[in-house]
This record gives C-alpha cells, sequence and structure tokens, in this order.
C-alpha cells in the first residue's frame, strides 16, 4: 500500500481553542483557502481538559453574531473566593480586597472547555474546514529548503514488534502552504520545532505544572452555579507551589482540580495522592457531599508566561497557543491567550498568503494579549524563585500596588525536570489509604477517563536509553516516573526476582508530564495509534 | 448480487454508560458515539465480497437522527459504495421489531439478495432484529456466523454458526440474512484518504415518516439502572491454571 498525499493551503495540527480559532479566523478572512485540522483524540473535545474559568471577550471577537448563542456559556462566575488552606481542616479565608486582581472573576464563565471546542468545531464545519478527528500529525515534513511543508499522519496496524498487522493502514501526507501547530502544552512535534529551529533562543526554559481534575455530579444544597472556589496551601508544602480550584457548574456539577508546580523538589511527592488528599478539606468536601465523582483526568499546563514564550513564526509555519506558552501565569488561565493567538496567526497568514510585507513580531506587540502577558510577566517566575510565601507577597504587591508597571523582570533559568533534590528516606512521603468517598486510587479514577489504546501496537512512550530508569532515575530519585504518572503507567514490579520497568501505555492520558519532568530527559511522548487516549467527556 | 449492510449508531463500548436520573435513560448527552462493532464486522465481510468480486454494491442503511450521518461515513470510509439514511425527527426508541420492518422495507425497495449485519448491539443486546427481519420477508437467517463462504454460482452460502454446543456448519440459499459474530474478521479501519473520498459518495436520506411504519413502542422500559462500579478491580489472567487457581482462592469453586 502505497503513501497517499494530499495538499490544503493551509493544515493545522490540534483542535483546542488555538487550533480551532485559526482555523475559523482564517475562513472568515478568506472562504476561499482550503483548511484542514487533525486532531488526536477520537473526537473534538476528547482529549481537552481545563478548569475551566474562561474569559469571554476573545469569542465574542471571533463570533460576534453567534457567540451569544453559544450553549456553553450558561453559567456566569457569580462568587469568587479565595481561601489559604493553613492544614489539613484549618483555613483562612483571603478578603477580596487582598486578592491579587488577576483571580477576580467578573464577567467571567464556568465552562467545559471540551464543550466549548466541540461548539466552535462546529462553527468551523459551518464555515468550510475539513476537521479530521482520530488523526494524530506524526511528524512534520520540511523540503530541501528546510522550510516546513506539511504533516504526515502515523500508519495503523502495526503491532507491538513493530510488525505489519492484517489491518495495516499506512498514514498519509498533507502538505500546505503553512502549517499551524496547536497541539497544546509540550507539543510533541512543537518540542522538536522549537530545538529545531531555535525558536526558544534569548528565553527562559519553559516551566510548567500539572493540573488534576475530576468532575462531581452532586445533590446537596451547597450546589450553587456559578460559584468559583481558589485555594492555596494545604496539601501543597515547602518546595512545592500551585493551588486548588472548585467551580459550581450547570447540570449539578462540580469540577475540583488542584494544580501542581513541575519545579517540585521532593522526588517521593506524588501530584496525584495530593490531589486525592485535597479534596478531603472541609472547604472542598462540603460541596463534594453525597456527590458522585463521574470523570477524572490530568494534562500539563505551560506557565512560564512571556519569559517563555517561544518565537512563534519560522519557515512555512506557526506555533501557537499553550505549544508556544501563551497561558497567562497570573491567572492560569490560557483558553482565551489560545484563541487570540490563534486568530492572530490568522490574521498574520492570511496576509503572508497574499503575499503582504508582514512582521508577525509587530503584529504581536501591538495585540492585546501582548499587553496581557507583559503585565504578568514576573508572576510565575516569581512563584517559582522565591517560593510560596515570598512569591505569593512578592505577586500580590506587584499586581494590587504597582499594577503590575515595576521596570524589572524576574527570571527562572532552571528546568522542570532538574529540580528533583536526591532521594532522601527522611523526606519519604507517606499518603493514607483511599477512602473510596472521596478519594481514590489510580485504577477506579482511569476507569472514568475513558482511556483506551489499541493493545497491539508499539509502546508510544519512547525511552533514549532503555536502562536509565533502573539505573541513573532509580538510584538517584526512586524513579519518580511511578508517582508524577497520573496514569500509573510507569512501574517497577518484580520479574522472576529482579526489577523490572514496566510500562503501561494503554493508560496514558496524554498529559505529557513524563516527558517534561523527567530528571534525565530520557521520554518521549509520541502519538500512539490514532484515536487512542482518553475519551474525556464535558472536561 | 446487491448486499445490504444495516449498521447502527452505539455509545462507544469504550466509554462508560451513564444514567440520567431524571429522564430514566442512559444518558448520550455529549457522549462519545461509534459504530457497533459487530456492524463494523458486517461491513468488513461485505466489503471483501465485493473486492472479490462476488458483490457488484455494497449499500449501509442506518436509521437515526442527523448525527447517524456520521456512522454511514465511516462505512462509506471503509469502502461501502454507498448508503441510506433514514432520518427520524427525535431520539424516538426503536424497538428490533420497528427496525426489522424498516429494514425490510429498504431491503425490498433495493431488491438485495443478501443482507449482512451484527448479531446485536452492544447498547441494548437484543438480538432480535436479524431473526425478525428474516420473519418478515422470508429470506433464509444464518446467526452469529464466524465463517461465511459463498458458492461459486452466488446461489448459497455456507456458515459456521457459533452456537453454545460449538460450531454448527449449515447451508442457507439465497436471498439470505446473516447476523455476524466476532470472530467472523478483523475490520479495516477507515484511512484518512478513504474518509476524504468518502465525503463525495452517494447518501440518501429518507424521511421514516414517508415509509408509514407504525412505530408504536411494544415494550416498557421498567427502569434503567447503572452497573456498579465498586467492585470493578479487575485483573487480567494469562492461563486457565491461574484462573483456576484465582477462583478457588476466592471459595467459589
Ligand atoms: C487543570 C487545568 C485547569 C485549567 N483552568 C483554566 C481556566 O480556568 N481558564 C482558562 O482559561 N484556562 C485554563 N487552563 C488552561 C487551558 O486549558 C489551556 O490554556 C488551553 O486549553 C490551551 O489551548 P490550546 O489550543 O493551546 O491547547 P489544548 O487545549 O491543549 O489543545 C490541543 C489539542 O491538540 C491535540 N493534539 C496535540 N498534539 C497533536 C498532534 N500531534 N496531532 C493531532 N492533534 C494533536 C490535542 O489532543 C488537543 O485536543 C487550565 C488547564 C488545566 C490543565
Ligand atoms: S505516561 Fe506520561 S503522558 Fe501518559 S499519563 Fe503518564 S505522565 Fe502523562
Amino acid at each position: 500500500m502505497e503513501r497517499e498525499s494530499i495538499e490544503y493551503d493551509v493544515v493545522i495540527v490540534g483542535g483546542g481553542p488555538s487550533g480551532l480559532a485559526s482555523a475559523c479566523k482564517l475562513k472568515q478572512l478568506n472562504p476561499n483557502l482550503s483548511v484542514c485540522l487533525l486532531e488526536k483524540g477520537s473526537e473534538i473535545g476528547s482529549h481537552i481538559l481545563s478548569g475551566a474559568v474562561f474569559e469571554p471577550k476573545t469569542l465574542f471577537d471571533l463570533f460576534p453574531d453567534d457567540a451569544k448563542d453559544c450553549p456553553t456559556l450558561k453559567t456566569p462566575v457569580a462568587k469568587d473566593d479565595l481561601f489559604w488552606l493553613t492544614g489539613e481542616n484549618k483555613s483562612i479565608k483571603v478578603p477580596s480586597w487582598l486578592m491579587p486582581k488577576s483571580l477576580h472573576n467578573k464577567g467571567n464563565y464556568i465552562i467545559s472547555l471540551g464543550e466549548l471546542c466541540q461548539w466552535i468545531s462546529e462553527k468551523a464545519m459551518e464555515l468550510g474546514v475539513d476537521i479530521f478527528p482520530g488523526f494524530p500529525a506524526q511528524s512534520y515534513l520540511k523540503d530541501e529548503s528546510g522550510r516546513v511543508i506539511g504533516i504526515s499522519t502515523g500508519d495503523m496496524g502495526i503491532d507491538k514488534e513493530g510488525n505489519q498487522k492484517g489491518t495495516y493502514t499506512p498514514g498519509m501526507d498533507i502538505l500546505a502552504k503553512q502549517t499551524i501547530f496547536a497541539e497544546g502544552a509540550r507539543g510533541h512535534l512543537g518540542k522538536q520545532l522549537i530545538r529545531e529551529f531555535n525558536l526558544d533562543e534569548g528565553k527562559t526554559p519553559q516551566h510548567f505544572a500539572i493540573g488534576f481534575k475530576e468532575v462531581w455530579e452532586v445533590d446537596n444544597d451547597n450546589h450553587s452555579p456559578g460559584d468559583v472556589v481558589h485555594t492555596m496551601g494545604w496539601p501543597l508544602n515547602k518546595g512545592t507551589t500551585g493551588g486548588g480550584f472548585l467551580y459550581h457548574f450547570d447540570n449539578k456539577r462540580v469540577a475540583v482540580g488542584l494544580i501542581v508546580d513541575l519545579n517540585y523538589t521532593n522526588p517521593s511527592h506524588s501530584p496525584f495522592q495530593e490531589f486525592q488528599q485535597f479534596k478531603k478539606h472541609p472547604k472542598i468536601k462540603q460541596f463534594l457531599d453525597s456527590g458522585k465523582r463521574v470523570s477524572y483526568g490530568a494534562r500539563a499546563i505551560t506557565k512560564g508566561g512571556i519569559n517563555s514564550l517561544v518565537k512563534m513564526d519560522f519557515n512555512g509555519g506557526m506555533i501557537i497557543g499553550c505549544d508556544a506558552g501563551t497561558l497567562n501565569p497570573s491567572k492560569i488561565k490560557g483558553s482565551h491567550c489560545a484563541l487570540q493567538s490563534g486568530i492572530l496567526a490568522a490574521e498574520y497568514i492570511h496576509k503572508i498568503l497574499n503575499e503582504e510585507i508582514c512582521d508577525f513580531d509587530d503584529l504581536f506587540k501591538g495585540s492585546s494579549l501582548y499587553q496581557e502577558l507583559y503585565k504578568s510577566r514576573n508572576f510565575s517566575a516569581a512563584m517559582h524563585k522565591f517560593g510560596f510565601y515570598v512569591g505569593a507577597a512578592y505577586n500580590f504587591i506587584e499586581s494590587n500596588i504597582f499594577r503590575n508597571a515595576l521596570p524589572f523582570t524576574i527570571k527562572d533559568e532552571q528546568r522542570d525536570c532538574d529540580s528533583l533534590n536526591l532521594n532522601n528516606p527522611l523526606y519519604a512521603k507517606e499518603y493514607p489509604a483511599p477512602d473510596n468517598v472521596l478519594s481514590f486510587d489510580i485504577t477506579s479514577s482511569l476507569f472514568l477517563s475513558g482511556t483506551n489504546h489499541e493493545e497491539d501496537q508499539p509502546v508510544h512512550l519512547k525511552l533514549t536509553d532503555p536502562s536509565i530508569p533502573l539505573t541513573r532515575n532509580k538510584e538517584l530519585f526512586d524513579e519518580p516516573a511511578q508517582r508524577y504518572c497520573p496514569a500509573g503507567v510507569y512501574e517497577i514490579i518484580d520479574k522472576e526476582g529482579e526489577d523490572y520497568f514496566q510500562i503501561n501505555a494503554q493508560n496514558c492520558l496524554h498529559c505529557k508530564t513524563c516527558d517534561i519532568k523527567d530528571p534525565s530527559q530520557n521520554i518521549n511522548w509520541t502519538p500512539p495509534e490514532g484515536g487512542g487516549g482518553p475519551n474525556y467527556i464535558g472536561m | 448480487m446487491k448486499i445490504i449492510i444495516p449498521v447502527k449508531r452505539v455509545l462507544d463500548p469504550y466509554t462508560q454508560a451513564r444514567v440520567n436520573n431524571q429522564t430514566q435513560q442512559v444518558d448520550l448527552t455529549n457522549a462519545k458515539m461509534a459504530m457497533n462493532p459487530f456492524c463494523e464486522i458486517a461491513v468488513e465481510e461485505a466489503l471483501t465480497l465485493k473486492e472479490s468480486g462476488s458483490a457488484s454494491e455494497t449499500i449501509a442503511v442506518s436509521i437515526g437522527t442527523d448525527k447517524t450521518v456520521d456512522t454511514l461515513r465511516t462505512a462509506l470510509a471503509m469502502g461501502v459504495d454507498r448508503a441510506i439514511f433514514v432520518k427520524t425527527d427525535s431520539e424516538l426508541d426503536l424497538q428490533p421489531l420497528h427496525v426489522a420492518k424498516i429494514l425490510a422495507n429498504i431491503i425490498k425497495r433495493e431488491e438485495a439478495q443478501l443482507v449482512i449485519m451484527g448479531k446485536q448491539a452492544v447498547d441494548n443486546d437484543n438480538n432480535q432484529t436479524g431473526q425478525m427481519l428474516s420473519g418478515l420477508i422470508d429470506y433464509s437467517l444464518g446467526t452469529f456466523i464466524s465463517k461465511f463462504d459463498l458458492s461459486a454460482d452466488a446461489s448459497s452460502v455456507e456458515v459456521c454458526r457459533e452456537i453454545d454446543s460449538g460450531i454448527e456448519t449449515r447451508k442457507l440459499n439465497l436471498p439470505a440474512i446473516v447476523t455476524v459474530d466476532l470472530r467472523l474478521n478483523e475490520p479495516r479501519y477507515a484511512s484518512l484518504p478513504n474518509i476524504m473520498k468518502a465525503r463525495s459518495k452517494p447518501l440518501e436520506t429518507i424521511e421514516l415518516s414517508s415509509l408509514e411504519i407504525d412505530t408504536a413502542p411494544r415494550i416498557k422500559v421498567v427502569s434503567v439502572e447503572e452497573s456498579g462500579t465498586k467492585d470493578r478491580a479487575s485483573k487480567q489472567i494469562s492461563s486457565a491454571e491461574e484462573l483456576f487457581n484465582e477462583l478457588n482462592q476466592m471459595g467459589v469453586l
């Protein structure tokens, strides 16, 4: 069987807010352009996981007539609380005037980003975009001059050993005048492009967090659609920053989550377990009582802000959204930034396809996205560098007193994979067993993510050196992959009296944490056979 | 010889079915849907027959709301020649007898000699439609087939049926209906180029109301409950011996 190829004017990799926005904007600017969008999830939205408190302005910019009818914008934020959890049962309410300005949510909506993406994808199809879910872009194609000229999708029907099965179906080349990469946090093609085109030259290393989320259906008097709760502090302690959230939205649903910065230092730390503990705090528990957990998932967040934002244009294409790092870390909101970056990319590409002279940097610097990101430039770095208390105080002073106008920039040069201390039994962490009411184990959680991969296929988590997990990583850090992976993919098991490093690839949630946090940078996330991965609904 | 392949859009078998307490139905809002796996096997078998030159045309039929077209497009992308979409206005509770009557109508209209369909749909697991259909149109019937051999003159087909006592071999005279089991074949993927091409293949829409079929429910649903999730911790077992030991330990033997 031969590989086939097809040409489009523009091909977009990834059906999150950034990719979908650029697809729509391109067709709005020029209906004659042929635009194709590939999504690795089996449906648009099935790999999307977000909080989410959503700033709707950009959606109205993109669809001035239709956005008001978007069924996802149902629950305006009604109440906005921030608690500092000082211990297992203790908390202090942070008064509104003391809250960092960026955490105020008036005018925003509580949504499921997956559902919003589904709605935007319907708009995109009405505009004539060809959308193909279930097909990951496996690699990008270049011509002799080094210009990116499109992407290839992966082959299907290959067995564990790499042989063709009866169902073998070759992938396809999709060629395009411009290729847009919108893979979200730690895109696997984005990572290669950044390296190959030096897009991060002069930038601080990108910083990430892992965000956990569960949706609960609750039936109690405490449910109050529109209420937003943010927390800082417990269960995260020294050496770990992050924060919790709990949003009441429609149909008696509550979204609860914990974001854990991936520059944590203790190798025995388990972000999954921290999240399970978090739900037991009285400030959170009261809203989950007598409720039922209906979904679970996790996804990395790109949160270095403008200091780490890579150059977004290169020869033959663009990299946008969280793939490039457009999230605003002071708000931990990236959806509206992703939409904006998609629109900017479309405007730029529309111009250059018309052979107008245009510099993307100028376009970007004149945008409200740039303004927003520039103002919050010190947020994430201050947290990372000074730790939680001093960082938070700094951020409060800068954002509420100096209104983000301080004339200097704080930078954090350490990569997240380099932050682990050596394994030390003194700091070993023990977590209580799941109570199966509020806290659960990984197996039952995974079941709710709907994750599924064809079993007889090559392992999509590739180790550059297969010996490292049991040598360097085990000796120095007790192989932290056993704890940072939210899906229990990595296990050291006993096989005939010897240690064996097992990769349960079929459980993978495509969160990309292993690719980011592995202290030896030895794990490479690659896309599995099309359609594999979580099947998130309403996340 | 024309082959008709009825295909059903069902809740993706890999996702968890949830019950909406208000409607007392499985909640399909935003749920991931897919072609019933047995229907995929039926499509694969029809395509193999077409490729071997034994069939002149393959036609997929599906009944449902607008979204059902996605499932027909999948069949077209797998390689079926054309599709017939019987459109219903709402999520009508179509029961096996209704489906059989609708299919009977289409099969007569198309004068199809062979109907290949799934033995059951994984949502309701009724396992009735093929049987009822054969009664309605008086075609020979082979259920649960795991092997299918068309005679050289295409007048009959030898099938193996998976039955409780083992495998039963039978000869059916055409016209015939077969309902397929899991082991018959491994369905192909809908490849990206074929998905693109499928967009221009013919898809005819028929309004259900135009067929004048009585769709009054014959079965009453008493209650719908979610299966428990508590004891779901499962374990993969690699040999019969291990299974025996496990069961022994659980004290169930
Ligand atoms: C727990 C959590 C809470 C959050 N809370 C909020 C919030 O309250 N408010 C807010 O505004 N933001 C929030 N965010 C951030 C927000 O979700 C992201 O900024 C936003 O989703 C980024 O959009 P994107 O389009 O860049 O990428 P994504 O939304 O990640 O979408 C990328 C898409 O590309 C697909 N893809 C990736 N690689 C490939 C490939 N090779 N081929 C084909 N497809 C591919 C993926 O499957 C995915 O569908 C939160 C994030 C998390 C994890
Ligand atoms: S294997 Fe990696 S990408 Fe997959 S769930 Fe685990 S940490 Fe995330």
